[in-house]
C-alpha cells in the first residue's frame, strides 16, 4: 500500500504534460483551431518518431547543441575570471557596473548587426553573439557571488593567518562557487535562445532553428512542432544536466 | 575578601591593573597579574561618533578575562581591534611585546553558521589554521584527536558543518581556536545563539580545558550572570566614548558550577556589577 502511494506520488510529476497533450488533442479533434494550423498530437509525434529515427534531425540538433556549447565555453572561460576580478575590486566594479547593467538589459539579439559587421555572415558571428550574451550573465554571477561572500568566513580565515591569496583560494573561491553555478546555468539557457534565434534569422546551413522557421516556411506544422519539441528537449536537458552539476559540487550551498 | 575593586570606579581614564584591590595589599599571584596583552592610545571613531578615545588596557596573562557593557558600546569593535580584523585610527597593541603579525591568537564567533567553512568537513575545519602553519596532515589529525579527548566529542567529526546541531558547531568552532594552541583566544558572545543545555556544556568544557591550559582569554558577553560565573575578571564598560569603567575581580575557586551561581560572594559580585553598570547606563 505504502508503495503504491509513493509510485503515485511520483507519477504526480505526469499530470501537467498528459493534461496539455489532452488538451491539444480535444482542440484538434474538435477542430477548435484549423488543423493547418494544428495538427493532431499523433501525427506530431509520428513526425518526431520519423524524423529521428531517418536520422534527418540528428545534423540540426548537434549543430545547435555544438554551437550552444562553444558559445557558452568561450563565455565561462572569459567570464569566471572577469567576474572574480570585478567581485573581489569595489573600485573596478564600480567603474563597469553601469556599461555592464546596461549592455544586460539590452536585448542581445539587438545586436546582431553589429556583430554581423564585424565578424562576418556566418556560423562564427552567431557563436559570438551567444557568447557575448552568455558572458555577461556569467560575469554578473560571478562578481555578485565574489561580493557576497560571508564576511565572517573571510575574516574567520584572515584571523587564522590566511594572506589574501589564501582568503581568496580557500574562501573567496568556494564562497563565490553557489552564484558562479547560477551564472553557468543562466548562461547555458541564455546561449541557446540565442543561437536559436540566429539560426532563424541570420544564414545558417542547419541547426534548430532552421529546421523550425523553414517547416513553418513551408507549412509543415507537424515537422515544426516536433522540431519546437526538440529544441524544448535540449534546453530541458542543459538546465537539468546544470542542476545536477551544481547540487553536486556545491551541496553545502546556503547553509 | 571584597571581589570588587573600588578605587578604579571613577577614574576617567582607568589603568585598572596597576592598581591592586584596597584592600588586598599584596596581588594574589603576582604572576598571574602581569600583563600579556597591552593596548595603548587606543582610538576608533566612525564618523563623527567616537567610539573610543586615547584608550588603554591592559589584559591579564593566563586568566580568563570577560567584557560586559551596554549594547552598541564598542565590545566586538574593541576585539576585532585588538585581533588586527578591524583597523584602528590611532594606537598599538602589543601581546607581550610582539605584534599581532607575531603572535598566534584564536577567535570565536558568535556566528558559528557564518565562520565554519560548511565546504568543509568539522575535523577538516578544525585542521585548517594547522594546515595554514604547513603543519603536516598526519600531526594535524593527532591534534584534532588530543581535542576530542580534551572536549570530550562524543559525534561525528566527519560530518559537515551543517550536519551537526548549533552546539556541535559552536565546539567544533571553539577546537579550531584552539587547535594552533594560540596565546590568547578571544570569544565574542559564543552562546548567544545556542539553546541553554548547549550553553550549560560548552561553558563547562571550556572552564576545564581553561583550567588545564591557563590559557588567556577574553570572553564578550551579554548576560551578566554569565559575565560574572565565567571571568576572573569582569571588565564592565560604559557608553560612548567607551571606557573601563570599572575591573572586577571574582575570587571564586574553580571549577565552578551550578551550586556557584547561589554562592554568597557570586551573588554579591553580580550585585556589585549591576550597579555599577546600572549607574553608567544612566549617566
Ligand atoms: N562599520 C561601522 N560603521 C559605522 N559604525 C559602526 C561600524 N561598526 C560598528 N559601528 C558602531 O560602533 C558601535 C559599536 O559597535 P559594536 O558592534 O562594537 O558594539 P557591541 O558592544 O559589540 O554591541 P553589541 O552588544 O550589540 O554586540 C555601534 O554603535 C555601531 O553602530
Ligand atoms: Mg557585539
Amino acid at each position: 500500500m505504502k508503495r503504491f502511494e509513493a509510485t503515485l506520488a511520483r507519477l504526480v510529476v505526469l499530470v501537467g504534460p498528459l493534461l496539455i497533450i489532452g488538451l491539444w488533442w480535444v482542440a484538434a479533434a474538435a477542430k477548435w483551431v484549423s488543423p493547418k494550423l494544428l495538427p493532431d498530437p499523433w501525427s506530431t509525434l509520428q513526425t518526431l518518431w520519423t524524423s529521428v529515427m531517418e536520422g534527418a534531425i540528428w545534423a540540426d540538433f548537434r549543430g545547435t547543441a555544438v554551437r550552444t556549447l562553444y558559445a557558452f565555453a568561450i563565455a565561462a572561460v572569459a567570464g569566471i575570471p572577469a567576474g572574480i576580478v570585478l567581485g573581489a575590486n569595489r573600485t573596478i566594479y564600480r567603474s563597469v557596473e553601469f556599461a555592464i547593467d546596461f549592455f544586460r538589459s539590452t536585448p542581445a539579439t539587438a545586436m546582431f548587426p553589429l556583430f554581423l559587421l564585424v565578424f562576418g555572415i556566418g556560423e562564427f558571428s552567431q557563436v559570438a553573439v551567444a557568447a557575448f550574451a552568455a558572458w555577461l550573465v556569467i560575469l554578473f554571477n560571478v562578481a555578485y557571488g565574489v561580493m557576497n561572500a560571508r564576511q565572517t568566513r573571510i575574516l574567520a580565515a584572515r584571523v587564522m593567518g590566511a594572506t589574501t591569496g589564501q582568503v581568496f583560494r580557500h574562501v573567496m573561491f568556494f564562497e563565490s562557487l553557489p552564484q558562479t553555478f547560477v551564472g553557468l546555468r543562466v548562461g547555458v539557457s541564455m546561449a541557446l535562445v540565442v543561437i536559436i534565434v540566429a539560426e532563424m534569422f541570420i544564414g545558417s546551413s542547419n541547426g534548430m532553428g532552421r529546421r523550425i522557421i523553414d517547416a513553418q516556411q513551408v507549412f509543415d506544422l507537424a515537422q515544426m512542432y516536433a522540431s519546437i519539441l526538440v529544441t524544448g528537449v535540449l534546453g530541458y536537458g542543459l538546465n537539468v544536466f546544470f542542476l545536477a552539476l551544481e547540487r553536486h559540487f556545491v551541496r553545502w550551498s546556503g547553509k | 575578601m571584597n571581589p570588587v575593586n573600588e578605587t578604579l570606579a571613577m577614574n576617567a581614564v582607568p589603568t585598572p591593573l596597576a592598581f591592586p584591590p584596597a584592600n588586598e595589599p599584596a596581588a594574589p599571584e603576582p604572576s598571574a597579574r602581569k600583563a600579556h596583552v597591552t593596548i595603548r592610545g587606543l582610538t576608533k571613531r566612525f564618523g563623527d561618533q567616537s567610539l573610543y578615545e586615547n584608550f588603554d588596557l591592559d589584559l591579564p596573562r593566563g586568566r580568563v578575562v570577560t567584557f560586559f557593557g551596554p549594547n552598541g558600546c564598542g565590545k566586538s569593535t574593541l576585539i576585532n581591534m585588538i585581533c588586527g580584523l578591524i583597523p584602528m585610527d590611532a594606537g598599538e597593541v602589543l601581546f607581550d611585546g610582539k605584534t599581532r603579525e607575531e603572535t598566534t591568537i584564536g577567535y570565536v564567533f558568535q556566528n558559528y553558521r557564518d565562520a565554519l567553512f560548511p565546504w568543509k568537513k568539522a575535523a577538516d575545519n578544525i585542521q585548517y589554521p594547522l594546515r595554514l602553519r604547513g603543519v603536516p596532515k598526519a600531526d594535524a589529525r593527532r591534534r584534532v584527536e588530543e581535542l576530542v579527548a580534551e572536549f570530550e566529542v562524543k559525534f561525528d567529526l566527519n560530518r559537515y558543518p551543517w550536519e551537526l546541531s548549533g552546539g556541535q558547531q559552536q565546539l567544533v568552532s571553539i577546537m579550531r581556536a584552539l587547535a594552533p594552541r594560540p596565546e590568547v583566544v578571544f570569544l565574542d558572545e559564543p552562546f548567544s545563539a545556542l539553546d541553554y543545555e548547549a550553553t550549560l556544556s560548552i561553558r563547562e568544557r571550556l572552564q576545564a580545558t581553561f583550567m588545564r591550559s591557563g590559557v588567556t582569554t577574553v570572553i564578550v558577553s551579554h548576560d551578566l550572570e554569565e559575565a560574572v560565573y565565567l571571568a576572573d575578571e569582569v571588565f564592565l564598560l560604559t557608553k560612548r566614548p567607551t571606557r573601563v569603567a570599572e575591573v572586577v575581580d571574582v575570587g571564586l575557586a574553580r571549577p565552578r558550577g551550578v551550586q556557584t551561581l547561589s554562592q554568597p560572594d557570586f551573588v554579591r559580585t553580580r550585585a556589585h556589577c549591576l550597579e555599577v553598570f546600572q549607574r553608567e547606563v544612566r549617566r
